[in-house]
């Protein structure tokens, strides 16, 4: 079973940026009528979204992060071994994003450093990731920056993908520690319904074409070409009330924990109807699921940490705070641990 | 089951109380259908039910009554 147990290591602060362009839903012309946007936002709970422009990649909002929480921690730069970077829209196809990151961020050229390829799945993952590279003692200091522009993969004439995503990147420092409580993982894969979260063309198994770039419309109000990510909505959602809670159930039964132990569940932040269906399946109240959907949207893989900033900072730097954090997404892929935070470094939330 | 069903289902689509729904209503034709509605039914059988119907099953299913009879199927088992 994929179940984890990751002893001496902390989570010593998470930081996350976003752009500063906001669009709001309500007016979206992806939408064919203005009912449509707001049966759409009642739904959904999304109202806007943080785009960024053409000149800001995944690794520039991590960049702004990682330099901003670095600093608050007072880390010296070259006492971090390893890096990891978690995307699914990396500067360059060939090479790894991380080892740009780490010549930008200054850090030392004995960093460990890879890229990781993961979607909604991801930070829990690299948390997991880190953690294990630190539970040794080898390493004892570690950056996990994880983000995306997934909105620069959406058609914007795709109402079943475009108005739900939106941008973030996020820095979350870790260190070997050992005083720290163990954190929990357990972790899914379902490969099998890969092309249920899918951009078909542009990689090696279908190398970009000339009628990669051909727009089919699909159905009404759908229109996108082969280079654009596709979601089927019904078997994610399926999924999402299925794999997610029976996780979560699992780890908190292997780690003996009961329900009234956790402060908060940070779920990702696919859409409302995702996360207050987990919550009834969970039998958690949704006061104890916090949530960032409303104004940033799906943001994939840094929607757990950019909730965590947005909705309960003060908490996260004045106490000690039990966590439940499960994140589920393409590949299929989920992800649920279980931490522990004892007052760590978040700076305000970063916009550029 | 089969007038519970419809109440659940008249209010999964969001329609007016009014709205009259028969066992052999090809229920995609409604004007209220749309993908929307279509996750908000199946977060309703799954709630009202514990019965969770994968796309590909739904898919083949064309009525109101089909979908009663699918979850009928699926709570015996």
């Amino acid at each position: 079973m994929a179940y984890q147990k990751i002893e001496n290591v902390r989570i010593s602060g998470i930081s996350a940026c976003v752009p500063k362009t906001i669009v709001s839903n309500i007016n979206s012309p992806v939408f064919l009528s203005a009912e449509d946007a707001s049966k759409f936002i009642s739904s959904t709970g999304i109202k806007e979204r943080r785009i960024a422009s053409s000149d800001i990649c995944s690794s520039d909002l991590c960049y702004d992060a990682a330099e901003k929480l670095i600093g608050d921690l007072g880390w010296d730069r070259k006492e971090i071994d390893c890096l990891v970077f978690i995307t699914q829209t990396p500067d360059y196809i060939v090479p790894a994003t991380s080892c740009i990151l780490q010549d930008r961020l200054g850090l030392s050229s004995e960093c460990y450093s890879f890229d990781v390829t993961l979607g909604c799945s991801g930070w829990v993952y690299g948390v997991s990731i880190i953690g294990s590279l630190l539970s040794t003692g080898y390493f004892k200091k570690g950056l996990l920056l994880v983000g995306e522009t997934t909105t620069k993969t959406k058609s914007p004439t795709d109402k079943s993908t475009f108005p739900l995503f939106g941008d973030a990147g996020t820095a979350t420092c870790m260190e070997h520690s050992p005083k720290a409580p163990p954190m929990y993982f357990h972790t899914g894969t379902d490969g099998s319904k890969h092309q249920v979260i899918y951009i078909p063309d542009g990689a090696f198994r279908n190398p970009t074409t000339l009628q990669s770039l051909n727009s089919e419309e699909v159905e009404p109000g759908v229109t996108r070409n082969r280079l654009q990510y596709i979601m089927d909505g019904g078997a994610v959602f399926v999924f999402s009330i299925t794999k997610p809670p029976q996780s979560i159930k699992i780890l908190m039964e292997n780690a003996a924990i009961a329900n009234e132990e956790i402060d908060y569940y940070f779920l990702h932040q696919a859409n409302k109807i995702m996360v207050e269906k987990i919550c009834n399946k969970l039998k958690v109240p949704v006061e104890k699921a916090p949530t960032s959907y409303e104004l940033f949207g799906n943001t994939s893989m840094s929607s757990i940490p950019l909730t965590m900033i947005t909705s309960k900072r003060r908490e996260l730097v004045n106490s000690r705070l039990n966590l439940i954090i499960c994140g589920f997404g393409g590949g299929l892929s989920w992800a649920t641990g279980n931490i522990i935070t004892d007052r760590i470094v978040c700076p305000e939330l970063i916009e550029i | 089951m089969m007038e519970k069903f419809i109440d659940h289902f008249r209010e999964a689509l969001d329609a007016s109380e009014g709205k009259e729904i028969r066992l052999e209503d090809r229920f995609r034709d409604y004007d209220e259908w749309d993908s929307l509605r279509y996750l908000s039914v199946i977060a309703m059988i799954d709630s009202e039910y514990d019965v969770i119907i994968e796309t590909s099953e739904f898919k083949k299913i064309e009525t109101v009554g089909g979908l009663i009879e699918e979850i009928g199927k699926r709570i015996k088992t």
